[in-house]
């Protein structure tokens, strides 16, 4: 009885410890929940759109190094021609997406160079980056003159706002740590509209996050398809081991 | 076994071996007529799964060599390089990755197997020592494997273990510099430890695994009751509960490979990272010695440890104390053989206090693992401290409770197989 109990217990650990390792993902910097995402890197309309919003509002300053513009049109099937479009800096179709932003020049401008975006879907998640996109703020005491939810005293100024309008913070009482009543900063809501509707900016903000989910991966879709294959083979290979050894066994008494 | 004359043996080629190289001897001697317990149960698929994903390092570790470029200015781009450039790169590293984790998981299962089955007890101490060598030079391996793809995590993580000699008294600071090769992680560090993944430990792994082996071929092995089979044996001197190691157990095995693929397999294609605990979410950002990542925490199989490191507060101006008492939590598993006074083996002939003393072991041994992933805040320090004493409790007190606990006959026999 007490082997067939630990053997649970054991067996549990690693399902005991993937949420233990999961929750530290869940909150971005600034302590506050992020919003789902709800991206799918199977959703081919999506990615295209991401592809071509991230070209056009994100790639003046973010490069995405490690993604091949080649292997970004053969993945999201993009034709030539249309890539061509895509394309604002005088690189080939067979080197990363870069950004025409001098580094240095950047770097004192912003206080910091706008850091490539290959891997930020894997560092931090979809999620993190679907709300930050609509994390901004008005924050007259911040240089460009907003704030983020989700990364507080953020370098980047607010570049969507002509699509998402201007946000401005919520504050609610509410007990910090100490225990003493303080405004605290719960979320936000929009002051005055811009070119799209709420609806309209959060596909948007998701088609980026799906995007830059797929460039944190590129192999991801297919590893997954894959994936069903390989383990239904060897759930079949599985059933033939179990009969051999059955078979083989047989005459152990 | 001794050279045989040219007529003898069997015919053709392979006689003509034979000869030369005891091929056949070798495999009836280790393995067709290598007697081994009937009555195995699921515990003992972790020593041949432990040999298979040794094997799958070996072999994908070699393939990521390749293409991997051990410097700090190329080491990240290389791993990215691998991940999507490189046919099927994607798929080597993942089942790195993956392996490095499903090794720790096999080896505290096989070792939690001796403490079940007393198979740690005499004449099997030095069966026990060479595992505990084993484990000892994976968590280096493990370590070192870490630092190569040169994320935040593998820089901070690197700094955070090497700055633990540091602490030591006297030698410290220039036993730092010696590891580090410089006076900070730096390209120099990732240099040797480099080497160290790939050629030195390695080779000390396989050397082990090859005694571990010898060893166990030698006393034989144990089994669920923790009897000797060899004390009761038939006309031909075959344990009359052994059955011969091939093909009975090398299909037995072969089924607990095929289960194990598929877990396997399913994190390799499915979730790779494991909700950042395989791969953990900083280290997919680049080293960078200005920016300290937020939380530093080991990979989940050194945290129970760190956990312990950590537990320990500074004492007299110096932290070394942690290292300390983190160093002796290891090397108290080499004593596990003396410490264990109990007439019997397996637990399933033991008394009451052994079984719980060894559930509450794993417990807080599963807690400090907790521990060590969260950041040092709230219930955590205390709780780590708790599980730290527990954790020692368990081996330090063995010698009184293994001895007075009350303890069943133990059967002549095996008592049931599958």
């Amino acid at each position: 009885m007490i082997e067939r109990l630990l053997l649970i217990t054991v067996t549990l650990l690693p399902a005991a410890l993937a949420p233990a390792g999961a929750a530290l993902a869940q909150e971005g910097e600034g302590g506050i929940a992020l919003e789902h995402a709800g991206t799918d890197i199977t959703d081919l309309n999506s990615l295209q759109r991401g592809a071509r919003d991230f070209m056009n509002y994100c790639s003046g300053c973010h490069s995405l190094r490690y993604l091949r513009y080649n292997r970004m049109a053969q993945d999201l099937k993009i034709p030539a021609a249309d890539l061509a479009n895509l394309m604002f800096t005088s690189s080939n179709a067979f080197d990363g997406v870069d950004s025409a932003m001098p580094a240095a020049d950047a770097a004192k401008w912003f206080g910091k160079a706008p850091p490539d975006l290959s891997l930020m879907a894997r560092e931090r998640s979809p999620d993190y980056i679907y709300s930050y996109l609509k994390g901004y703020y008005l924050d007259s005491t911040r240089p460009w003159g907003v704030n983020n939810l989700y990364l507080p005293s953020v370098a980047m100024p607010d570049v969507l706002a002509s699509l998402q309008g201007l946000q401005e913070p919520v504050f609610e009482n509410q007990a910090d740590a100490g225990g003493n009543a303080q405004m605290m900063l719960v979320g936000v809501k929009l002051l005055s509209p811009g070119s799209l509707s709420p609806q309209e900016y959060d596909v948007f903000c998701r088609d980026i996050a799906n995007f830059l989910d797929y460039a944190g991966e590129p192999v991801k879709a297919k590893r997954q398809s894959l994936g069903v294959f390989v383990t239904l083979f060897l759930l079949v290979g599985f059933v033939f081991a179990y009969l051999l050894k059955k078979e083989y066994w047989k005459d152990v008494h | 076994m001794s050279a045989a004359p040219e007529s003898a043996g069997g015919k053709g080629f392979l006689g003509w071996i034979d000869r030369r190289f005891p091929l056949t001897a070798l495999w009836k001697s280790q393995v067709s007529e290598y007697y081994a317990p009937k009555n195995f149960n699921f515990w003992y698929y972790f020593g041949s799964l432990a040999l298979l994903v040794l094997v799958n390092q070996l072999v994908t570790g070699i393939f990521l060599t390749m293409n991997y470029k051990p410097s700090s200015a190329e080491a990240f781009s290389s791993i990215e390089y691998i991940m999507r450039d490189v046919d099927w790169g994607w798929l080597i590293r993942y089942l790195h990755s993956t392996g490095a984790s499903a090794f720790f998981i096999i080896i505290y299962l096989h070792m939690f197997r001796a403490l079940l089955y007393g198979s740690h007890r005499k004449p099997r101490e030095l069966l026990w020592i060479f595992g505990c060598l084993i484990f000892l030079t994976l968590m280096a391996e493990g370590f070192m494997g870490y630092v190569l793809p040169w994320g935040n995590m593998s820089f901070w993580g690197a700094q955070v273990i090497t700055s633990l000699f540091g602490s030591l008294p006297v030698i410290g600071g220039s036993l730092l510099e010696w590891i580090r090769g410089d006076y900070v992680i730096a390209d120099a560090t990732l240099n040797r430890f480099f080497a160290l993944h790939v050629a030195a430990l390695p080779l000390a792994l396989i050397f082990l695994v090859i005694a571990h082996l010898m060893a166990l071929h030698e006393v034989g092995s144990n089994n669920p009751d923790g009897i000797e089979i060899h004390d009761r044996e038939d006309e031909h001197g075959h344990p009359l509960d052994g059955i011969p190691f091939h093909p009975y157990y090398t299909v037995k095995d072969l089924m607990g490979v095929m289960a194990f693929l598929v877990l396997f397999c399913g994190v390799v294609f499915f979730a790779p990272a494991f909700g950042g605990l395989f791969l953990e979410s900083a280290n997919f950002g680049p080293a960078n010695p200005l920016q300290t990542p937020p939380h530093i925490a080991p990979v989940w199989y050194f945290t129970p440890f760190y956990a312990i490191l950590r537990a320990v507060p500074s004492f007299a101006g110096t932290q070394v104390w942690g290292v300390l008492v983190m160093g002796a939590s290891i090397v108290i598993l080499f004593f596990l053989p003396w410490l264990d006074r109990s007439p019997v083996h397996s637990i399933r002939y033991r008394g009451p206090i052994y079984k719980i003393m060894l559930t509450i072991f794993v417990i807080a041994f599963i807690t400090l693992g907790v521990c060590g992933l969260k950041p040092p805040a709230g219930i955590y320090p205390s709780l780590a401290r708790v599980c730290t004493m527990l954790y020692f409790a368990f081996f330090l007190l063995m010698p009184w409770y293994s001895r007075i606990d009350r303890v069943k006959p133990v059967p002549e026999r095996v008592t049931s197989h599958d």
